[in-house]
């Protein structure tokens, strides 16, 4: 029996190693923290295919900083990042909030999907690259497909922003829903506090989907009790 | 290596051009007349119309008095420097160095071309057969000079002019045969020197003394003692490669052959001498005497022929191969050192200018332009559209940093957006405003962070800038534009979205 079940474990082993999930060095996790644990073998697999489901602009921003923080925390993978898109929105220098240098990033803008899936899909083949993000609302199930083969073949993170999508069978091993939530500054002065995100990992392929509150805030993660959230809400409610 | 020029001349060029448009033409003697100082004249007469005993710059009235059923029609000025244009153009597939000689001829640098068709003689016999068989009368004169086989084109009873042998050919010639002016024909005439052989016994300085340089200048020419050159109708790039196909080609499949054929061969000369090519031009050559090409634009120098091809590749579809191609030319029109690299074991991923990256590019920019990439380097300015500005290379670095000290939104919306709001004078934050049909509570606020239009760039309103959170927890940013005053009250504008 133990040999079965040993026989079992490996070849989970290696189809995890295909997908992208691989065996992680120790020091290869990304800041992300308890996220991690969402993952098999606990580490977030950066080059593998992950979308992120946004209803609204304001998802979309939240998204696209998430996306952005998630590339600057990866300790290996500081290299060039295309992002490809259909119209320009981004405001460039913003990305060095989230620890991005906006000078290293090329950005592609092509009106037609069909066109930005043929673009990413050509990223993804470069290995020179870290990671390829593009705003895809439309990925169909080929498109998803061949994105995977290239991820397979050379190790590109992929990040796939999806607006108000209809398909929803994909081969993503990830998917996201990043909602801003209220900031809150210490000791109850006015304005505005560093960002917060409530992110939902929606599915995530052998792992387990959960939700988490972060705040983004002196170039990392961290997370927040969702309770201290609640009571500071309530109690502007009240006052 | 001694030179061999071609010279063929249309006699009825413009005539035969119209027979070939309208074949009804061909067997009636017709003219082509124009008004000149209020006279209708004859410019061009057909040779049927010449065997009548008409001649060019005879009035119209005169030839009719000859040739009552002649008929006559208008005759178009650009076609004398169009036509020999356009088959120079199409003579590309005996020589690739072919010029116009206006108003009725063509000029053919023949070095190392005739082998290709036997011998001089099935050569010449090929360009004329191809030509007649298109509607044109030529005659072609082939030697050594330019000059010569110009005459021999026009005035001599040979047509090939064995290497060296142009001064005997010349000798019985007229001296119109010397491509002079009117005037110094005229001036010859008078004198009674009526062939070539006439005035090349007289010392030079005397001719020189008499006639100016340009009679001199001509005779060396003709006999080979000066160089002339010819201005081809295409440049001829030093890094081309040139195909030419015994059965026309039709298929995508046979332009892909060819294509890697060229770029072989093309890209192993580049390797031999250290350069790489930065634009490409790829052209083919139609049977029906058309041409279509694509242009490929690399980021940095490159021999690769795989790469090349790619690039390429995406744009083939382009090329209409109708009757058929007949001829390929590859040509790198911009071509720069490249610094061969030493192969790195480990290829490090980091940086713009690595191969793989440049590689991208140039595949992103062949299908979509090259301006839909883009990146981004900081400038010195508040404003926020100018606040960063579009760098012009990859190699380009920035000359300032990244500004972190004001918090400023993901995302832009560019131009800002207009929205409702209702706020409490004079400088707070908004209570609440609608943006798109949709009321947005402010729960927290931040600002007002003023921006002042840069007055040495643009007039205009200084913004009030407030970053809001509404009851959901999404961030916006927001700006006054301008001042309150007492009439109207200033408008608001939605610019972006805090992450």
């Amino acid at each position: 029996m133990t040999g079965k079940h040993e026989i079992f474990q490996s070849l989970k082993q290696q189809i995890l190693q295909i997908e992208g999930f691989k065996e992680p060095l120790l020091t290869e996790k990304t800041s992300l923290g308890r996220i991690n644990e969402a993952f098999p073998n606990n580490v977030f697999p950066f080059s593998a295919l992950h979308e992120f489901f946004c209803s609204n602009k304001e998802q979309v921003a939240a998204s696209s900083a998430f996306i952005a923080a998630l590339l600057s925390s990866h300790p290996y993978k500081t290299g060039t990042i295309v992002w490809i898109s259909s119209s320009f929105q981004l405001f460039p220098p913003s990305l060095k909030w989230f620890g991005i240098q906006p000078h290293q990033v090329l950005f592609l803008h092509v009106k037609k999907e069909k066109d930005i899936a043929w673009a990413v899909n050509e990223a993804l083949k470069c290995s020179s690259l870290s990671a390829v993000v593009g705003e895809l609302p439309e990925m169909s199930l080929t498109a998803s497909r061949r994105f995977q083969l290239a991820i397979e073949d050379a190790g590109v993170g992929c990040f796939i922003l999806r607006a108000n999508p209809k398909n929803l069978l994909t081969t993503a091993v990830s998917r996201w829903q990043i909602q801003p939530m209220h900031s809150k500054i210490e000791d109850g002065f006015p304005g505005l506090g560093h960002p917060r995100w409530q992110v939902k990992l929606l599915k995530v392929r052998n792992g387990k989907p959960g939700t988490w509150d972060i705040e983004w805030s002196n170039g990392g993660f961290h997370y927040v009790s969702r309770l201290a959230v609640i009571h500071k809400t309530v109690q502007k409610q009240t006052g | 290596m001694s030179k061999r020029f071609v010279s063929i001349w249309f006699p009825y060029l413009t005539t035969d051009w119209h027979a070939r448009k309208q074949p009804a033409l061909r067997d009636k003697a017709f003219v082509l007349k124009a008004t000149v100082r209020n006279r209708v004249i004859i410019i061009a007469a057909n040779s049927l119309a010449r065997a009548q005993g008409i001649r060019n710059n005879m009035v119209l009235a005169d030839a009719k008095a000859l040739y009552p059923s002649l008929h006559v029609m208008d005759d178009k000025p650009t076609l004398t420097t169009q036509l020999p244009d356009r088959i120079a153009e199409w003579c590309i597939r005996f020589t690739p160095v072919a010029a116009a000689d206006y108003p009725a001829g063509i000029l053919l640098d023949a070095c190392g071309c005739t082998h290709l068709w036997g011998n001089e003689e099935a050569y010449l016999k090929d360009i004329s057969s191809r030509l007649s068989h298109r509607g044109y009368a030529i005659r072609v004169g082939m030697a050594d000079t330019i000059g010569c086989a110009w005459a021999m084109a026009r005035y001599g009873s040979q047509t090939i002019v064995g290497k060296g042998k142009q001064l005997e050919a010349l000798l019985t010639l007229p001296v119109t045969a010397l491509r002079l002016n009117g005037e110094t024909v005229a001036v010859l005439q008078k004198l009674g020197l009526r062939h070539i052989k006439d005035i090349i016994t007289i010392p030079h300085t005397s001719l020189r003394r008499r006639f100016g340089p340009a009679l001199l200048q001509r005779l060396k020419q003709a006999i080979g003692e000066e160089d002339e050159g010819i201005v081809p109708v295409y440049p001829i790039e030093p890094y081309g490669e040139r195909l030419p196909c015994i059965e026309p080609i039709k298929t995508r499949v046979g332009i892909e052959i060819a294509l890697q054929h060229l770029l072989t061969n093309l890209c192993s000369r580049l390797c031999k001498e250290g350069k790489g090519l930065r634009k490409a031009f790829f052209r083919a050559y139609r049977m029906d005497g058309g041409t279509s090409g694509i242009e490929i634009n690399t980021n940095q120098p490159s021999q690769n022929i795989e790469h090349l091809f790619h690039l390429f590749s995406i744009k083939i579809s382009t090329i209409e191969p109708k009757e058929g191609i007949e001829l390929f030319v590859l040509e790198a029109t911009v071509v720069e050192e490249a610094v061969i690299k030493q192969e790195v074991l480990w290829q490090t991923n980091s940086g713009l200018l690595d191969t793989k990256v440049l590689d991208l590019m140039d595949r992103f920019a062949a299908r979509f332009g090259h301006e839909t990439i883009q990146r981004f380097l900081p400038t010195e300015h508040y404003w926020p559209e100018r606040s960063f500005k579009r760098a012009s290379t990859l190699k380009e670095e920035p000359t300032t940093e990244w500004k972190l000290d004001r918090p400023r939104p993901l995302h832009l919306l560019s131009p800002p957006e207009l929205i409702e709001v209702t706020a409490p004078i004079p400088d707070y934050p908004p209570m609440s405003f609608r943006y798109k049909e949709q009321l947005h509570k402010v729960v927290k606020a931040d600002g007002p962070e003023r921006i002042e239009q840069e007055w040495w760039i643009q007039e205009g309103k200084h913004r009030d800038y407030y970053a809001v959170e509404d009851e959901e927890g999404r961030r916006y940013w927001v700006f006054r534009s301008g001042h309150y005053n007492d009439t109207k009250s200033p408008q608001w504008f939605l610019h972006g979205f805090f992450a």
